[in-house]
């Protein structure tokens, strides 16, 4: 494939979704709406930690307009002492997420709804709604969640012995730490803080369901994965996953936070009991108390040198928040924080701990950030110390193929060290840096690194031809970012065709065969996969049937430029059938042209990522701007280019507003003061520069096109690399994130 | 409370609806009349998703009152094609993939417009500076801010 000039893979096509999206007639799930329907509200807590004693609703069911209310008693309930697990998903927690049951764990957390006649009247009823609280104390930061004396959220919960809130760990390790930190000639350990942070998809959650009056169930909804909303929908109604139809609206933004559920099932019981269609939309406040965020975090990094830089020993000890209910992402710092270094003697090790915050959600490279944060942190200041270049530092200790990875495979083809060195010779990292422009502003430049783990897992898809001659594709992925383009380069490319006759699909549960969710960076690396061995299958019953035309063999005819061939002067000398000539004859010649494939697909290998940025602190005022951005990627194969920049572009500066700007903050009665984009400071446009991707195209040996996931990788350098920035320019060195400017400030104060 | 009668003129086209009196610009638009290309992203005025121009103006749909709208002319998404034919902004995104999940695309779309009719020729800075009432999480707005670049240039050497 490599070595056959593209016309399709590697180009910038437009993508077959793009002018229902530039022209507003793509439906978002907001945008539904059905005959009949009435409107779903949630009530929500006003305590961060409180028993619920009881709940009357009676009031609310009287109110005129009112056609059902709901509460944690219409919602399976999943007993507390026994997991049930889908996919990475307890169940236990996923059921008192959706409807609080014991106990609200956070403000803002769902503790009944309403259907009604209107969005206003539903708000009305829930303020009607009568829960006896019993209010408890509560806790927010992980050092005071995990001090003896905490407040408990779980009290049937134990760790070593008591109860406490530490609700799970993880540990991988390999050599002897201990024997290794002997052996090193510097040995630095530090400690560092992050706050959690949103997703921050600009599209809140959303979802149109229709309960009809045979008990099956119709769902439009905005996920990453319909599959998964039928399958978490079915385990907390009781309703058989074949009486539930989910189908994926167009999904605005989830970067992993729309891989879990909130309004489904609550919805689906709205509906069932009122006999309406019933709309649900979270309003941006919603979306910021009570869905993701990512996991704040407290680690602490230990890592012994040699004199050459040579890394000897690391560990890693990372606190997570989960947010109320157990489940943060511990493999992200566990397994990530040293994946990138060949490293003889590690100790990594994760806990997981609760406290009165909203439940956290995945987002991009889960759990990887705030560990490579810590990490390479860590190694700026050996490098520093040793008196090395801190990419040279990195170079000496990179992993490489053959190497066996900490959290279990052995590397395959990777290109880590090829990221490292594409920065160290980019112009941008010997460009000079004037590091005092201006009266009162420094400047500096910083590198990190990150790792990913990428995934494969199941996906299906079906190519079709029709009986013009054109070419559809229906995948079993929402399309978050574009993976259509991808889809349909690969699909024109083997076929021969245009791409612009090839248009790509996204089917519901009930038309396409299971397909595992949008997330884990795997999406274009899967589809791709399944789209090829489809393709392929088609193309060898369009020779068959060119064969049947021409009385010769199947072997004797070739496929190419999107026409049956005789292949060589031998098979006989017949005009080319082209796919259009095909497909008119389809239904006299064998049938309909097309087929499905569904593969559990393999071989996924890992990204890695390396980054350099300049930035430019005011010392006065504290804020830290970025100047200039380079991040270099293993990229294995850019099927699509512009959208795998796209891709490494937005994660940067997603990187660069958790970095910078964005946290969470809280009252003393632990709500949410900042719940509005207003307060909650994303990165706009003003507040960043072009972010120039090097994309590195080392073919992925296990994959048809070369493929690698690319989605998460962007992320993991941004927090590190901005900090080592920060250092350069002030010697003075951040261990807690956001450097928003009063935090900024503050600590320049203090140092004088 | 009883609705009120506004007679006001969308994408050039006369059009009369019921409002209450405290419903906003955006809910008028995705609700009754329909258009539901204008998104919401925030409510509260942060995030442009909802960018419509009002006369000629951009304006946040979400903190206008559909009240307000009585005799004006509404812009919103829906008007900014001619028919199958797109307007340069629409077509240069993309062509140079400006857009990723796209919900943020209308109101960065109409923003930029807007944008190009006041200054045909922006620095790279004043684009920044013009779409900065307008959230993307998507795209980290490098690909926006080329794309709206590459238009203006197109769009002068047009005229
Ligand atoms: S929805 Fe109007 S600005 Fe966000
Ligand atoms: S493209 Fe998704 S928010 Fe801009």
């Amino acid at each position: 494939m490599n070595e056959m000039s593209n016309k399709w893979i590697g180009k910038n096509t437009i993508r077959p979704d793009g002018a229902d999206k530039v022209t507003g007639r793509a439906g978002y799930a907001a945008d539904n709406t059905m005959p009949g329907m009435v409107w779903g509200k949630v009530l929500r807590s006003p305590h961060a930690h409180a028993r619920i004693r009881s709940i009357d609703t009676s009031k609310a069911e009287a109110l005129p307009g009112v056609k059902a209310v709901v509460t944690r008693d219409d919602i399976v309930e999943f007993p507390l002492d026994k997991s049930v697990m889908l996919g990475i998903q307890d169940m236990r927690w996923m059921c008192r997420n959706v409807m609080a049951r014991e106990k609200a764990l956070f403000h803002g957390h769902a503790v009944a709804a309403v259907a009604a006649i209107s969005e206003e009247v539903a708000a009305h009823a829930c303020s009607l709604i009568e829960v006896d609280y019993e209010v408890l104390p509560h806790v927010i930061e992980i050092e005071d969640a995990i001090k003896p004396d905490a407040p408990i959220l779980h009290e049937w919960n134990q760790f070593e012995g008591k109860p406490s809130n530490i609700a799970g760990t993880m540990v991988l390790k390999t050599g002897d730490v201990e024997a290794g930190f002997a052996e090193a000639d510097i040995v630095v350990e530090r400690t560092f803080k992050t706050r959690p942070v949103h997703q921050g998809y600009i599209e809140p959650h959303a979802c149109t369901v229709s309960y009809a009056a045979d008990g099956r169930v119709t769902i439009w909804s905005s996920s990453q994965g319909q599959f998964m909303v039928r399958a978490m929908t079915s385990l907390l109604t009781g309703i058989p996953q074949s009486d539930i139809r989910a189908i994926p609206a167009e999904i605005g933004g989830g970067f992993g936070g729309k891989t879990i559920i909130y309004l489904e099932p609550v919805a689906v019981m709205l509906s069932k009991k009122s006999g309406r269609p019933v709309k649900m939309v979270m309003t941006r406040e919603e979306v910021q108390r009570a869905t993701g965020p990512a996991p704040g975090s407290l680690s602490t990094v230990k890592i012994g040198a040699k004199k050459d830089g040579t890394i000897v020993a690391a560990k890693g000890t990372f606190y997570l928040q989960a947010g109320g209910l157990p489940g943060s992402p511990l493999r992200g710092p566990v397994g990530c924080s040293f994946a990138q270094y060949a490293i003889p003697n590690i100790l990594s090790v994760g806990f997981d701990v609760v406290s009165n915050r909203s439940k956290v959600a995945a987002y991009r490279a889960p759990g990887a950030p705030l560990g490579a944060f810590a990490t390479e942190c860590v190694l700026d200041e050996i490098a520093q110390a040793l008196g090395l270049d801190p990419l040279e530092m990195r170079l000496k200790n990179t992993v490489k193929a053959g190497d066996k990875a900490i959290y279990g495979p052995t590397f395959g083809a990777i290109t880590f060290k090829e990221t490292v060195e594409s920065i160290k010779h980019h112009p941008h990292y010997s460009a000079p840096l004037d590091k005092n422009p201006r009266p009162g502003v420094k400047r500096g430049r910083g590198v990190a690194s990150g790792f990913w783990y990428n995934a494969g897992g199941e996906s299906s898809v079906q190519v079709n031809i029709t009986e013009d001659g054109n070419v559809l594709v229906t995948t079993g992925h929402p399309d978050v970012g574009g993976s259509r383009a991808s889809i349909s380069n690969v699909v024109a490319e083997l076929l021969g065709v245009d791409h612009a006759r090839v248009n790509v699909m996204i089917g519901d549960t009930q038309t396409i065969g299971f397909s595992n969710l949008t997330g884990g960076s795997r999406v274009t690396f899967a589809s791709a996969l399944v789209a090829t061995s489809a393709t392929e299958k088609v193309i060898g019953d369009l020779r068959q049937r060119a064969a049947k035309i021409w009385n010769i063999d199947a072997e004797a005819v070739k496929w190419q430029d999107g026409m049956a061939l005789p292949a060589g002067d031998n098979a006989g000398k017949f005009p080319p059938l082209s796919l259009k000539e095909l497909a008119a004859k389809a239904n006299e010649m064998g049938g309909p042209i097309g087929t499905q494939v569904q593969l559990n697909t393999t071989g996924a290998d890992p990204g890695f990522a390396t980054h350099c940025v300049d930035v430019e602190v005011d010392v006065d005022l504290g804020i830290v701007r970025v100047l200039r951005y380079t991040a270099a990627q293993d990229v294995g194969r850019a099927l699509h280019p512009a959208y795998v920049e796209g891709q490494i572009q937005g994660g940067v500066v997603q990187g660069i507003g958790w970095a910078l700007s964005e946290e969470y903050l809280y009252d003393a009665k632990g709500r949410v003061d900042n719940a509005a984009f207003l307060d909650y400071r994303m990165p706009v446009c003003s507040d960043v520069p072009m972010i120039e991707p090097v994309m590195l195209e080392i073919p992925n040996p296990k994959h048809p096109q070369g493929v690698r996931g690319v989605g998460e990788a962007p992320i993991v350098p941004p927090l590190a690399a901005i900090a080592n920035a920060v250092h350069d320019a002030l010697g003075v060195r951040f261990y807690e994130l956001p450097m928003s400017p009063p935090k900024v400030s503050a600590r320049l104060d203090a140092a004088g | 409370m009883s609705k009120l009668h506004i007679a006001t003129s969308i994408n050039g086209e006369p059009v009369e609806f019921l409002a209450d009196p405290s419903a906003s610009m955006l809910d008028a638009l995705r609700g009754p009349l329909g258009l539901t290309g204008t998104k919401e992203g925030c409510g509260t005025g942060d995030c442009g998703a909802c960018s419509i121009t009002v006369d000629g103006r951009l304006v946040c749909a979400c903190l206008m009152l559909a009240v307000e709208s009585e005799g004006h002319e509404i812009g919103t998404i829906e008007g900014m094609a001619q028919g199958d034919h797109l307007h340069p902004l629409q077509q240069k995104f993309l062509e140079m993939a400006a857009l990723q999940c796209g919900i943020c695309t209308p109101g960065m779309l109409m923003a930029s417009r807007a944008l190009l009719e006041k200054n045909p020729d922006p620095t790279e800075e004043e684009v920044r500076f013009g779409l900065a009432g307008n959230l993307c999480r998507c795209t980290g707005y490098d690909k926006i801010v080329r794309a709206v670049l590459e238009t203006a240039a197109e769009m002068r050497g047009a005229a």
